[in-house]
């Protein structure tokens, strides 16, 4: 579904990126672990095509597609989602607007038909309750005055209104109390199925504990330095990231 | 007598190099020119300085009054820091007090240094405050003869700490001074300045200040202004700042005194990356006018500002701000914030203000707010509910809405010396 | 309607959507002339033209005595120069100031109007035949200087209200007319109010009888046409005691390379409890992308609220090369509440200099400034603002909030508040901020499948959903999708 090949970025002339390859194919959970400023966000929003990276080496196919030729509401129509690890505010724009805009724009793209309000709803109604969301929260502006786990549960709640086919989260349990992170978990257990897939950009080992992931990918300065399957992950949370820089050197 | 008939004596009396006459007869004949403002000028709507345009002005003849006693009341004298005292606008060594000072620091009279070395003078007096568009500068350019002259060179380490005593001693009839400080601090230099203006309780005098302050790349300065004239006095002040870049410019502006004060102040931002504060405090009673006009001029990107104005007036007192952010179109990345708040304590008081934003760059967050109104009844109330009675809760909530412009002063013993004003001054009410 | 402060209101949200996907792609849409005989005066002003004016509208003295005081007075005036505005200086002897459409003595029904004007204000989507008539809104058409057309005379009578256009109310009504005009704007008051004093030729008059409150939306559609003209009109409103009225104003004129001036006066006279809701869509033809030709909109609205009363206004101005105007409550009575929520969009080389005074007289006066500025291109946009407690004005509130949005960087938005406080009971607070369109809002946006100018648009009219929710519905819809049309070119 998704193929990185020796993908190199940069901002501000500063490489980032420095020849990451990745594979991902449905139904498949990676988890991409790093230290801070290994890069983990700068994959994440290269992927979803923010303009501030510059991508100087390296494809991404999706889906056959190259991915980098296209503007990011165009990645999105595909089906490439990125929950943010900072949400953005939107004053005076409701949760409920942007959604129906977003969900409308993706089904033209793939020519079905728009929804309507009832259809709305309904789609909402049950990832709100899973998510244990507000049903008020839906109405207020986007993120405006949410809490720091609203806006996580907000993201994950999206992701489950969008279906899309690669959901990439980044960071989506920083600053969550255990109980959140359940909640997160659960939303991205409920999402899960054999045609879609999910990168889990993430410094703690702790989401991994309650979404298992099928892969493990550690990125240090640029590069995917390991790969293995989960007990990587525990393996890393026993070390530390010090462990893997005496291992390298 | 009036300023333009007293200018060809004083210039005779004066003396100095031709440039510097240059710059006088420049300053006088913009004086003349723009004549005194009047509330028909936009600057000036709201503050009537007819008072002083009607009273004819003499030059103050520095006489024997109490001045250590003026600087013991103004409670400053025991401030760290070099001090330099002038007494009805001149320079006077015996009553001031210079420690040693680091290689590469000149500071002293103007005039002396006038005298000694005016090449030190020339490349910077007269173009930090421009004579243009301010008569009160143009008058004061005129008239340049002595006041304070501080020079940091580059790379000093240490931080120096300077007082300035400006003391009216009211012994001559409708004295004028115009003192002018020349402040230049070079690269690296980190300097704390207290430029402080006192006079007899009910003398009526005119001060007419400019202040001129050049900082270098990366220089860093704390700018503390307390203004304890006479309540029968005038003060105009300007006080001129260039900044460049990674430099930091903190002013705080205290003003308790003055039947008429205006203070201008212009920061002029020329490079990236500058920090600029400014802060004030004024206190009006009786009929005082208090007018603060500031100016930050945002020219080039990531530079940011700050400014938070205070107002607590009572009686028949009144306020004016104009506070102008000027954002250039290059300037992207500004940060500008300006707070300015009036507590008005009674029927009769009146304040005018008004924010300016001026903004040609996309990129930047600039907010400004303004309130004017009395205390919180809500605090009011808790603190009443406390136990608290009213008058004293009264004066907790001033003193506290006070304190807000000035616990950024870095100077401990200059903060205590401002808190201690206004608590004699707010604790009985 | 206030329960929520988001847009929500589905069925409008993507209709509304479609609109500006749609117009995106047009230029200004109204600018078409329409070609009708009409009856103008000869270019320039002097004493003849006024007594032309009034003769032409067989006027009583006593307003032709107040057209030639306003005229002896402006003589008098200098145009203002403390606006934030550039434009090279106007000649005011270079300009019509009467142009009326050639018709028949005396309407007797629509039938009569030149159908050329109907076919008009049906391309601009305002039409006037009673079978195809907005449902609840009456409207008066003003076409250049004259009213053409007043819907809905009758159903407005049976309740009581007057409304229709000024020249007749002069007929039908001189002792209102003689008693309210000039009550709220002086002729002295400015140099533009001065001269529209002088000139204005037609506009609307309501009046609302004692407590009546209106049964429908009262409306006006000014349509500058003639070429050369200038457009004076003159609107006033009267609620008299706990009467309520609702009154919407839209504006367009023809594509033309010279700048057109328009300089209007508004009066509204809100008596005891009585409120009056003003509402305007203001897009005036803006000038063309290098800021040739277009409307310079010089314009003076005041209201005065006497006790309990409440007078608000809100208005989306992005029409116009240069817009000058303030529209001010004094609040003279007890209680009074004046409210002002405006969205100006400047674009191109449109300069806007525009905002409020609320004059708190009486006391326990409310006030509330909701202001949203947008400049995109070239534009300019300032607010310009007085709030002024008087003495005596005991325990007076008011709070602004003043936001501007920039997009892209040769655009400038300023700000020029002035609070004038007396005494200590009052309570002012101001807040502004200036942003710029976020990049980070454009890509979340974008991430979850918006295209640019969706993205753009939606953030445009969150930004200004303070405004729009006191917009009447139809309002509403012509005010997002006149934002979408002016930004196009600015998003991407």
């Amino acid at each position: 579904m998704l193929e990185v090949k020796d993908l190199h970025a940069e901002v501000d002339c500063t490489p980032i990126l420095k020849g990451v390859n990745l594979s991902v194919r449905p139904g498949e959970v990676h988890a991409i672990m790093g230290p801070n400023g290994s890069g983990k966000s700068t994959l994440a929003q290269v992927l979803a095509g923010h303009e501030s990276f510059k991508v100087t080496g390296g494809s991404v196919a999706f889906d056959g597609k190259d991915l980098l030729t296209l503007a990011p509401e165009e990645r999105a129509r595909e089906g490439v989602f990125l929950a943010f690890q900072y949400p953005v505010e939107i004053p005076g724009v409701s949760n409920t607007y942007l959604l129906k805009a977003a969900v409308n724009a993706i089904r033209k793209h793939r020519n079905e038909d728009e929804l309507d309000a009832i259809d709305f709803l309904k789609m909402f109604k049950s990832s709100m309750k899973l998510l244990d969301l507000d049903e008020s929260l839906i109405n207020r502006p986007v993120n405006e005055g949410f809490s720091g786990g609203e806006k996580k549960r907000n993201e994950v709640f999206q992701m489950m209104v969008l279906n899309p086919k690669l959901a990439i989260l980044d960071e989506a349990d920083s600053g969550l109390d255990i109980d959140a992170v359940k909640i997160v978990a659960k939303g991205v257990a409920q999402f899960r199925n054999d045609n879609n897939a999910v990168v889990i950009v993430t410094h703690y080992q702790r989401l991994l504990d309650y979404i298992e992931p099928d892969f493990v990918h550690v990125l240090y300065d640029g590069r995917i330095v390991r790969s293995g399957v989960k007990d990587l992950a525990l393996e890393l949370e026993e070390h530390g990231y010090d462990w893997l820089k005496n291992s390298d050197a | 007598m009036s300023f333009t008939e007293q200018h060809p004596e004083f210039l005779k009396a004066a003396g100095g190099p031709d440039w510097l006459g240059e710059l006088r007869n420049a300053g006088i004949a913009r004086f003349a020119e723009l004549g005194f403002p009047t509330t028909r000028d936009e600057d000036w709507r709201f503050t009537d300085v007819s008072p002083i345009r009607q009273t004819a002005f003499t030059p103050a003849v520095p006489a024997g009054a109490d001045v250590a006693g003026l600087l013991q009341g103004s409670g400053g004298s025991d401030w760290p820091g070099h001090h330099l005292v002038f007494v009805d606008g001149v320079f006077t060594p015996d009553q001031s007090a210079i420690g040693a000072l680091p290689a590469g620091v000149r500071l002293g009279g103007l005039a002396d240094i006038l005298a000694a070395t005016p090449e030190l003078l020339q490349p910077h007096l007269g173009t930090g405050a421009a004579v243009n568009g301010n008569p009160f500068t143009a008058l004061n350019t005129g008239f340049i003869r002595d006041g304070a002259a501080i020079f940091l060179g580059d790379d000093i380490d240490e931080r120096v700490t300077v007082n300035l005593w400006y003391v009216s001693t009211g012994a001559t009839a409708n004295a004028v001074t115009q003192p002018r400080t020349l402040i230049v601090v070079g690269r690296n230099g980190n300097f704390t300045v207290t430029e402080n203006y006192v006079g007899p309780g009910d003398a009526c005098y005119l001060t007419n200040a400019v202040t001129e302050i050049i900082l270098a790349e990366n220089a860093v300065i704390d700018h503390t202004k307390m203004q304890l004239e006479s309540e029968t006095a005038y003060h105009i002040a300007a006080m001129h700042v260039h900044a460049a870049r990674d430099s930091r410019f903190k002013s705080h502006a205290i003003t308790t005194g003055g039947a008429i004060t205006r203070n201008t102040i212009k920061a002029q931002l020329d490079d990236e990356n500058i920090e600029c504060t400014l802060n004030g405090l004024y206190l009006g009673h009786g009929r005082q006018l208090v007018d603060n006009h500031t100016c930050i001029e945002h020219a080039h990107p990531n530079c940011n500002s700050s400014e938070i104005y205070k107002g607590i007036l009572d009686d028949k007192a009144r306020g004016v701000f104009n506070g102008r952010i000027h954002v250039r179109q290059d300037a992207q990345k500004t940060d500008a914030l300006q707070t300015n708040r009036a507590l008005l304590l009674s029927d009769d008081a009146r304040v005018n203000t008004k924010p300016e934003l001026e903004i040609h760059a996309d990129d930047v967050r600039c907010t400004h707010g303004a309130t004017v109104g009395q205390l919180d009844e809500a605090g009011l109330f808790y603190l009443r509910s406390r136990g608290i009675d009213a008058e004293t809760a009264r004066g907790i909530l001033t003193y506290a809405f006070a304190c807000e412009a000035v616990t950024d002063i870095e100077s401990q013993p200059v903060r205590d010396t401002i808190e201690q004003l206004l608590i004699g001054r707010y604790r009985q009410l | 309607m206030a329960q929520d402060n988001a847009i929500q209101a589905p069925e409008v949200v993507s209709e509304s959507d479609e609109l500006i996907a749609r117009s995106i792609e047009q230029e200004y849409r109204w600018g078409f002339v329409t070609d009708i005989e009409a009856d103008a005066a000869p270019k320039g002003l002097n004493e003849e033209i006024i007594r032309f004016i009034s003769a032409k509208k067989n006027e009583p003295e006593f307003l032709l005595n107040f057209r030639l005081n306003s005229f002896a007075h402006w003589q008098t005036l200098e145009e203002p120069q403390w606006p934030h505005v550039h434009y090279a200086p106007i000649d005011f002897q270079e300009i019509i100031y009467y142009s009326a459409p050639k018709q028949k003595e005396k309407l007797t029904s629509l039938d009569e109007v030149d159908p050329e004007i109907l076919e008009t204000y049906e391309k601009l989507g305002i039409p006037l035949q009673e079978q195809k008539m907005l449902a609840g809104v009456a409207v008066d058409a003003v076409f250049d200087s004259v009213s053409v057309a007043t819907t809905f005379k009758e159903t407005l009578k049976d309740a009581g209200v007057i409304f229709g256009s000024f020249s007749e109310a002069v007929h039908e009504y001189p002792e209102l007319i003689e008693k309210y005009l000039g009550s709220v704007v002086p002729y002295r008051d400015n140099f533009y109010a001065s001269l529209n004093s002088a000139v204005f030729s037609d506009g609307s008059f309501c009046y609302i009888p004692k407590g009546v409150r209106c049964p429908m939306e009262l409306s006006t559609y000014f349509r500058i046409n003639a070429a050369e003209t200038g457009q004076f009109e003159r609107t006033l409103i009267i609620a008299d005691e706990g009467a309520q009225v609702s009154y919407l104003e839209g504006c367009t004129a023809p594509v033309r390379d010279e700048n057109q001036l328009h300089a209007a006066v508004v009066e509204l006279v809100a008596h005891k409890d009585a409120q009056i809701k003003y509402s305007t869509v203001q897009n005036w033809y803006p000038g063309n992308k290098e800021g040739k030709g277009g409307i310079y909109n010089f314009v003076t609205k005041r209201g005065r609220a006497d006790e309990s009363a409440k007078i608000s206004w809100t208005q989306v101005e992005t029409g116009s090369a240069i817009t000058w105007k303030y529209p001010s409550v004094i609040l003279r009575g007890d209680n009074a509440v004046g409210e002002f929520y405006s969205v100006a969009l400047t674009n191109n080389h449109q300069q806007a200099d525009t905002g409020t005074k609320m004059v708190h007289l009486g006391r326990n006066t409310r006030s509330t400034i909701i202001s949203k500025g947008i400049s995109a291109g070239q534009g300019q946009n300032s607010y310009r603002g007085l709030v002024r407690v008087a003495p005596g004005a005991t325990n007076a509130r008011n709070y602004s909030q003043c936001d501007s949005m920039l997009i892209g960087d040769k655009c400038g938005a300023h700000t020029f508040p002035h609070i004038e406080v007396a005494g200590p009971t009052g309570q002012v607070e101001h807040e502004a901020t200036t942003s710029k369109i976020g990049e980070d809002q454009l890509f979340y946006l974008r991430q979850r499948g918006l295209s640019e100018e969706d993205a753009a648009s939606m953030l445009i009219n969150g930004f200004c959903k303070e405004v729009f929710r006191e917009l009447p519905m139809e309002f509403a819809v012509e005010a997002r999708k006149l934002l979408g049309i002016s930004l196009e070119g600015n998003v991407g």
